[in-house]
């Protein structure tokens, strides 16, 4: 498979990763190239096979309805790069 | 017909809802934090909750079993096998990056909700899916001018979200369905349903047909937060689509807001984009597997719902749809009615439930859980009445006492002096006054004019202030008269 | 006392017990030695002060008659796990200034069971790479690139992502140090730089509060200069935590116990298909010599068959990048770390996030997101799931066979900085004998196992049953000391 610009700029903003123009053409080729690395795959024959969610050989374990944790927000806080009021801040949204 | 006239003729509305409601938990649905509503701002936080680097999601066992319990209160199937997905999407109230749901293997399976319609019937609209997902926090854009404010209390609480199947066909339909959901949700207490504190939003799918035609393109109006908002949202959205149709022009699929300010649906800017939300399954979580007996345990201990505690007031207490409908709505209104009912007339305790306390409330905006008037209240008038101690229309004034003070009703009587004269000779003593007076009356009477009996009837309770037994007074005054 | 240094774990252990030294003693000689190999950058954060104030708590504890498992013995975190009020950068750009509230489970152990915390070494950047040369915070440099230190004539890898570990352990900066392997993470740069690194089975290490890269290969393991301390040093790592869904409820054995030498009658599988085409005649005589040694103490070996072999790298670069993709979707400016302001929200993201990660990164989001988009996600990121499927088969039905499996750790030698640079598959390939166990979520360890024509470390590799680390670690104590390699890096503290 090889990924056009266009793909990849798409890619990067569903990525939300900002790429210069001129660095489109060049990610395009390596993407491609690690594309066409990992489509080897299709020789594989796969039919009733199951996908793999988890190598853990268990099932989902459960916790119980117990308030344990939150309370410090302080401590949640104090990490962000804009606070005010107990709120985290970012640029306006539109909605 | 449930249609809408439009320039080119008749147009059908077709509507699919997917309800999120909040689940009753004490925790949220991957993490610790506390669930409460109107805390302070990101103080019901985890490190899990606001997505910190390491932290990983543990889910809880509640949650699990209030999304069984509802599935069955839906009659619908629960799949002993489901899988949590993430949903890719960057939001600023999203800290993950991603929500963790339900997608290709959902908790519940098919199932069906039955409407009650004003008219009587009722209608049964299918279930798709109910499935298991994280609340996102709140962003609150009205703090600063130029800037957003995010609190992620509400970040990872349990949510279900329920999906209809398109089958309702107007705003009324709609709204009887969310009215109906609500309801099994508070039976089951694995919702409380508000929707004004935003435990339950709806996202309503619209479209418009001529009938018989295949569906037309939707449009899907997001978090709808009160029932008449989404009758109004849908009338105004099928108009709407009605009108670009009939001018010749095409619905576009999109997301769409309901202005409650101005009362029109309008398009989301945030979500113009198309979106690739790229669901796979959580690696840090492991299909979610429940035990066939387990879930059978959960069925043997659902309360009586709506559906069934209806037909047996039918049957039971002999009461109409009407009336029963109105009663089993709520639990506690049903709760009440039979608290009242036991050993009493259930026909009369369901008027006065239906008549006069409904009334009340509603005249006072009051909710049953906050009535003046007891059950036990309620059913002491009522036995007043049956052992003759004080007539109906007395009761009547005797209730407003009580919703005004929360008295007994025989602690009233006796206030006032209610207690309805039984003595014979107190009431012969009347009679034989009123006829006095009336002699004229009385000859007319007995000259073929009975239709008087009536006015005679009123004299002698007037002269009574309304205490003389009625069955009493007619006894004797028809002896007298005949006499 | 410089020889400190030099000690295993286990000796130091010894030497504490005995009062030969003091856990300050012995912490500070360390501290001095991460100074002196500084110019390795291994290290991206020392925290000398806070190794002190430990060391001190415990030569406290030791005196009470309280010594753990680990008791006063020096180590190196890798900058991957959330350690409580210390940086953790991930090596990444974005976590800039970011310091966690709160402490991994795997330290939380480590500090448990005694050990001393020297500070948090590089990696590569979100632990992607197989060299530690994409850190924002520089290149790792191996201590076995020859030359004058600081003016080496050849800049060797440490091997990767845990590359900091490797280095500081091998130059004796630290006793052991944390590591974390995704698909070869320990065990590659462990090889690459002489030393022992163990990976044990997926849920046995819990993974809260450890930098996520891919949720269902991610596994801490020790790094460490003999297997006897890899023993010591995994005991106090593993365990059940509630906290982490994929962790596993069993009792953690002491491992020690299990180095018991005897590995008669054991049958050790030797896969054929690892016999890559073009293998290099020192990688296959290090691997015909480590069956040999096994031979010699009584195993038996047998040749197996892993027929997907050759598919497990596609495999793990469509589910490694799929799944970092969204572990790093939160690394948004909003909460922590790197903030690049931008006009509207999205542009704060965009440009936080293409600021704030590496190349390598970037190339593996972007990968990822690309294989889980509509209308790809069956050719690519579901197949992958179905070959891991396979590939897991494959050892399963292995394990019928044999008790423990024996291969290559890496296709070469340590590289110098600046080879294979160019082609990302080029680079990839170093992981092609690690990554199969990675995908079926199976221990394997690397132990040093000999030097190759160019002098520096080859490992062998072991692999075992689910939750068997037992094997793995008697198997790989038998090659460590009937390699008995006496070759040390040119450069140590």
């Amino acid at each position: 498979m090889s990924l056009d610009k266009a793909t990849v700029a798409k890619i990067a903003h569903l990525a939300r990763i900002k790429v210069p123009d001129d660095e489109l053409d060049h990610l395009a080729g390596e993407l491609s190239q690690i594309l066409t690395f990992v489509e080897q795959l299709g020789e594989v024959d796969t039919q009733d096979v199951p996908p793999m969610t988890s190598v853990a050989a268990q099932t989902l374990r459960r916790r119980k309805d117990e308030v344990t944790d939150g309370g410090y927000r302080d401590a949640v806080l104090s990490n962000g790069p804009e606070t005010a009021e107990g709120f985290y801040v970012v640029p306006k949204v539109v909605e | 017909m449930s249609y809408i006239q439009g320039e080119t003729g008749d147009w059908e509305i077709v509507i699919g809802l997917e309800v999120h409601a909040q689940v009753i938990s004490n925790a949220k649905l991957f993490s610790g934090a506390a669930t409460a509503f109107g805390a302070e701002p990101n103080s019901q936080v985890s490190f899990v909750d606001a997505a910190f680097p390491g932290m990983l999601p543990v889910i809880n066992e509640r949650c699990i079993e209030q999304a069984v319990r509802t599935g069955l209160g839906l009659k619908a199937q629960i799949n002993l096998h489901s899988v949590f997905d993430r949903k890719n999407y960057f939001y600023a109230d999203l800290p993950q990056g991603y929500q963790i749901s339900q997608y290709l293997q959902p908790i519940v399976g098919k199932g069906e909700i039955v409407l009650d319609l004003p008219d009587g019937s009722s209608r049964t609209v299918g279930v798709t899916r109910l499935h298991l997902e994280q609340d996102a926090g709140k962003s609150l854009h009205d703090q600063h001018p130029a800037k957003t404010y995010i609190d992620l209390n509400r970040s990872g609480v349990a949510l279900m979200e329920i999906v209809s199947e398109p089958d309702m066909r107007t705003a009324e339909e709609a709204g009887a369905y969310v009215r109906k959901l609500r309801s099994i949700l508070r039976y089951l207490g694995t919702c409380d349903g508000n929707m004004e504190e935003g435990s339950m939003r709806c996202d309503v799918n619209v479209s418009v047909r001529k009938p018989g035609a295949p569906f037309g393109t939707r449009c899907e109006i997001k978090n709808v937060n009160s029932i008449r908002f989404v009758m109004q949202a849908i009338e105004y959205e099928a108009r709407r689509q009605i009108e670009i149709i009939e001018d010749g022009g095409k619905i576009d699929q999109e997301t769409r807001l309901w202005d409650t300010t101005k009362f029109v649906t309008r398009s989301m800017r945030s979500k113009e984009e198309a979106h690739d939300y790229r669901y796979f399954p959580d690696p840090d979580l492991l299909p979610l597997e429940l035990d066939a007996e387990w879930v059978e345990e959960i069925k043997r201990t659902l309360p009586e719902l709506p559906d069934d505690k209806k037909a047996r007031f039918i049957g039971e207490y002999r009461l109409s749809p009407y009336d029963a409908d109105v009663l089993v709505s709520e639990k506690a209104r049903a709760d009440f009615f039979e608290a009242v009912a036991k050993g009493r007339d259930p026909k009369l305790a369901a008027n006065w439930v239906t008549g006069e306390l409904f009334g009340y409330l509603n005249k006072a905006g009051k909710e049953i859980e906050e009535s003046p008037v007891s059950a036990e209240n309620l059913g002491g008038l009522i036995d007043l009445i049956a052992d003759n101690t004080i007539s109906g229309r007395i009761a009547k004034e005797v209730f407003e006492a009580m919703f005004e003070t929360g008295e007994k009703p025989a602690d009233i009587v006796e206030k006032k002096g209610l207690r309805q004269v039984t003595d014979t000779g107190a009431i012969e003593a009347s009679i034989d006054a009123v006829l006095a007076a009336n002699a004229d009356k009385v000859a007319e009477f007995r000259s073929g004019k009975d239709k008087l009996f009536g006015f005679f009837v009123g004299q002698v309770m007037k002269a009574t202030q309304g205490k003389a037994n009625p069955a009493l007074v007619n006894e004797i005054l028809m002896t007298k008269l005949k006499g | 006392m410089t020889g400190l240094t030099h000690l295993t774990m286990a000796a130091a252990l010894d030497g504490l017990a005995k009062k030969e030294f003091t856990a300050v003693e012995l912490t500070e000689a360390h501290v001095k030695a991460v100074e002196t190999i500084r110019p390795l950058n291994a290290f991206i954060t020392e925290t000398p002060e806070q190794a002190l104030t430990m060391a001190k708590a415990s030569d406290a504890r030791r005196a009470k008659g309280e010594a753990g498992p680990m008791e006063g013995l020096p180590i190196a975190v890798k900058d991957l796990f959330c350690t409580k009020g210390v940086p953790t950068t991930a090596a990444s750009h974005i976590l800039d200034g970011f310091k966690p509230e709160y402490e991994s489970t795997v330290t939380s152990n480590l500090w448990r069971d005694g050990a001393v915390m020297l500070g948090k070494v590089n990696l590569d950047e979100f632990a992607m790479g197989s060299a530690n040369i994409t850190s924002h915070h520089g290149n790792v440099i191996s201590p076995w690139s020859p030359g004058e230190v600081g003016n080496w004539s050849r800049q060797l890898v440490p091997g990767g992502s845990s590359g900091g570990s490797a280095a500081a352990v091998a130059a004796r900066a630290a006793l052991g140090a944390t590591g974390t392997d995704t698909g070869g993470s320990i065990r590659q740069p462990a090889a690459f730089t002489g030393i022992v690194g163990i990976k044990p089975t997926y849920g046995r290490c819990s993974r809260w509060g450890v930098v996520a890269f891919a949720s269902s290969l991610d596994q801490a393991g020790p790094m460490t200069r003999t297997v006897e301390d890899a023993a010591i040093m995994l005991r106090s790592m593993c365990g059940f935590d509630p906290k982490d869904s994929t962790s596993v409820d069993m009792a953690v054995p002491d491992f020690r116990t299990a180095l018991t030498g005897d590995i008669r009658g054991l049958k050790v599988g030797i896969p054929k298909e690892y016999r890559v085409e073009g293998m290099p005649a020192e990688i296959a005589a290090i691997w015909d010599q480590g069956i040999a040694w096994l031979k010699e103490a009584g195993a038996e070996p047998v040749e197996i068959s892993l027929p997907h072999t050759k598919y497990a790298l596609a495999t793990y670069y469509i589910v490694a990048p799929a799944e970092a993709s969204s572990n790093l979707a939160r690394y948004d400016g909003l909460r922590y770390g790197l903030r690049v302001e931008g006009a509207s929200l999205k542009d704060m993201y965009e440009n936080t996030r293409g600021a704030g990660f590496g190349k390598e990164v970037r190339r593996r989001i972007l990968i990822g997101t690309y294989v889980l988009s509509a209308g790809y996600y069956d050719a690519y990121y579901n197949k992958a799931r179905q070959v891991r499927t396979r590939i897991k088969w494959d050892f399963d039905e292995a394990f019928k066979q044999c008790d423990v499996i024996l291969t290559p750790t890496a296709p070469s030698t340590a590289f110098a900085i600046g080879e294979k640079m160019d082609d990302p598959i080029q680079m990839y390939l170093n992981d092609v004998f690690t990554v199969p166990a990675s995908l079926a979520g199976l221990p394997g360890m690397s132990v040093p196992a000999g030097v190759g024509s160019d002098g520096l470390p080859l490992g062998l590799q072991l692999l075992g049953r689910p939750f068997d680390e037992e094997t793995v670690l008697r198997v790989g104590q038998v090659i460590e000391k009937a390699a008995a390699v006496t070759a040390t890096p040119p450069f140590m503290a």
